[in-house]
């Protein structure tokens, strides 16, 4: 036995083992989480209409980070490498080449899968800090790489480009905002579907063996270098998806827009909704897109220091995330129902 | 070939700056097991904290002492109010917190001292050293300190009884546990010993990056990329780490075509990024055996 050796054991991963029906809501609850979705809209302003568009949309970008940590245990800082790509991909098929703006939310996925997929390659023999690095490392030059001279005629360079927002079609009485609104959620719903079938799936099953033992996974058959990269291409193609509808929902797309700011915001929304829970995300995005507005509600000056002490109480609080809340919620529903 | 030898001094030069970043991050790394996303901060603040001093009418090297002890308390401090509430929360709760203590102080900096850019004052002067252009007395000054501390570290690690017991709780907390050690406090020790180098780290780059709230931002993450380099769990491998960043760094601004300021950053990431790809424990890394 030499000294620089390290049992792997329960609970000392970096990412717990979540069991995979732990990952999901039950459907009574899912049923009433999409009622109230689909509500929503009718009751509220424009302007509201589009921070709840926008909700969703970062609970995607969340969602996919969740697959790639909490489902593979792989930890990425470079999502918003991803989501730049996305956004990119669709802004500029929409304003050069005129694509329907539906048509280039797959077509952004299938690039994302392919970079993601191919990032995966070098990033396969690295792990925990080292593959940050390496994420982190994209989530800072991908601002540089898009202002490049040779590909201003494309991106626009620094200024960007602006997205046309769509119209409702078929003449319904709708503004765009509320259009928006339930195309994304349309997308959103079919995306957690398949996140959820994925996780079940074999695939989803060799993934969390990856997660939770590595060198037993591969000993029991798992191509690890396969599904790791996998994980990244599924995690990359749905912040791509993500980022396409970001840029449609702002009508604006600029390389500063995509910094490493926006992969830590996703980052603590994962931490938040809680790793390996893919409801959490929503929750997630909901405190990393209004946390700071409330914040800035407190004190102006003070903004940064008071969202720290907010996520501070939020992670001594529920060091789990809203996960926790949740199984909190189903221990009391249980004990409500045996009385 | 002298634009070449100009270019690796002016890189060993900058890169004085990430080795005494990186070694405050291998210090903590060694102490807690993770990278602290706000060492850089509170390296900053303990600069302002030092400036201040001086403002007051407190001479260099007296300001220079009283800021180590209020960094080491304040290390201690923030361990054991902040963190140690934190020790069973799952790892990536930690970083979250650590983001958390990044925004604290760097609002509470730029609220207490604004974020004008301020002038700092160097203990070595800054002539030009030994007749060269590309280094100067400062700079020199920085790479005398950074080996010292290291020489130091090396000493207190391998020949102090403390410095025994803080590898140990480090490496095989339960075993240390059951030999008397007590580890939560070899932690806080880290912290505070951690946030003293990184005092003596923003004290040294303050006169070269000049001091406001977000001086330190390029300088950690040179200094991770640095640690990373070298190797997380070897002090020596992150200075050479440092100085190798600094030069990478140089050398890709001078000779790769149409590499400005902007694109240098992501290109010493790259090149860091394909030396881990073939060494994944850093260059002086020591290999972990994983067992199942």
């Amino acid at each position: 036995m030499s000294a620089a050796e390290e049992v792997v054991a329960e609970g000392h991963q970096a990412v717990a083992a979540v069991p995979k029906r732990g990952m999901t809501l039950g459907t009574g609850t899912s049923l009433v989480v999409l009622a109230a979705l689909l509500i929503m809209p009718i009751f509220v302003k424009n302007f509201i209409i589009f921070q709840m568009t926008m909700l969703l949309i970062y609970g995607l970008a969340v969602l996919a980070l969740n697959i790639l940590t909490g489902g593979s245990g792989q930890f990425s800082l470079g999502q918003s490498a991803f989501y730049a790509v996305g956004a990119y991909t669709t802004a500029v098929l929409m304003e050069h080449f005129n694509v329907n703006y539906a048509l280039t939310l797959p077509i952004a996925g299938v690039v994302c899968f392919a970079f993601g997929f191919l990032f995966g390659q070098p990033a396969l023999r690295l792990s925990g800090v080292y593959l940050a690095l390496a994420t982190f490392a994209l989530a800072t030059a991908m601002p540089q790489l898009l202002k490049l001279n040779f590909l201003e005629h494309w991106t626009g360079g620094v200024q960007g480009l602006v997205v046309t927002k769509p119209d409702a079609p078929f003449g319904l009485p709708m503004s765009q905002d509320m259009w928006l609104y339930y195309f994304t959620l349309v997308v959103v719903i079919a995306i957690y579907i398949f996140a959820v079938n994925l996780l079940r799936s074999r695939s989803g099953r060799a993934f969390m063996a990856i997660r939770d033992n590595e060198i037993a996974a591969s000993a029991m058959g798992v191509d690890v270098a396969l599904y790791k990269t996998l994980a990244f291409g599924v995690s990359a193609a749905i912040t791509g998806i993500a980022g396409s509808l970001g840029a449609i929902a702002v009508q604006f797309v600029a390389p500063d827009s995509y910094t490493i700011t926006l992969a830590i915001s996703l980052f603590l929304g994962m931490v938040v909704g809680g790793v390996g829970w893919l409801p959490g995300s929503i929750v997630g995005a909901a405190f990393i897109i209004f946390v700071p507005n409330i914040a800035e509600g407190i004190s102006k000056g003070l903004s940064g220091a008071v969202f720290g002490v907010l996520l501070f109480l939020v992670i001594y609080l529920v060091p789990h995330g809203a996960r926790q809340v949740a199984i909190l919620g189903q221990k009391l529903a249980g004990k409500l129902r045996k009385n | 070939m002298e634009l070449f030898t100009n270019q690796v001094l002016a890189g060993i030069a900058t890169g004085a700056i990430y080795a005494c970043m990186a070694l405050a991050v291998v210090m903590i790394y060694q102490a807690i097991d993770h990278l602290n996303f706000a060492q850089g901060e509170m390296a900053m603040f303990s600069t302002f904290i030092s400036w201040q001093l001086m403002q007051w009418g407190v001479s260099y090297w007296a300001a220079f002492a009283i800021t180590l002890v209020f960094s080491f308390i304040a290390g201690i401090a923030i361990e054991r109010i902040l963190f140690k509430p934190l020790t069973k929360a799952p790892v990536l709760t930690n970083v979250a917190g650590f983001i958390a203590l990044f925004a604290i102080i760097n609002s509470s900096a730029g609220l207490i001292w604004d974020f004008t850019i301020k002038q700092y004052p160097t203990p070595f002067g800054s002539s030009p050293f030994l007749g060269s252009q590309l280094i100067s007395t400062h700079q020199a000054g920085m790479i005398g300190v950074t080996v010292m501390l290291l020489v130091a570290l090396y000493f207190f690690f391998q020949y102090t009884r403390i410095g025994l017991a803080m590898r140990a709780a480090a490496s095989v907390p339960e075993s240390a546990r059951l030999v008397g050690i007590n580890t939560s406090w070899m932690i806080a020790l880290g912290w505070g010993m951690a946030t003293a180098i990184g005092a003596i780290a923003g004290m040294l780059i303050a006169p070269v990056v000049f001091l406001e709230p977000n001086m330190m931002g390029g300088v950690l993450i040179y200094g991770f990329a640095a640690a990373v380099l070298g190797g997380l769990t070897s002090p020596f491998g992150a200075v050479v780490g440092g100085f190798l960043v600094g030069i990478f760094e140089n050398l890709a601004g001078t000779y790769i075509p149409g590499v400005g300021n902007e694109l240098k950053l992501p290109i010493a990431l790259a090149l860091i990024i394909s030396v881990l790809v073939v060494k994944p424990a850093g260059l002086f890394g020591r290999h972990i055996v994983k067992r199942v």
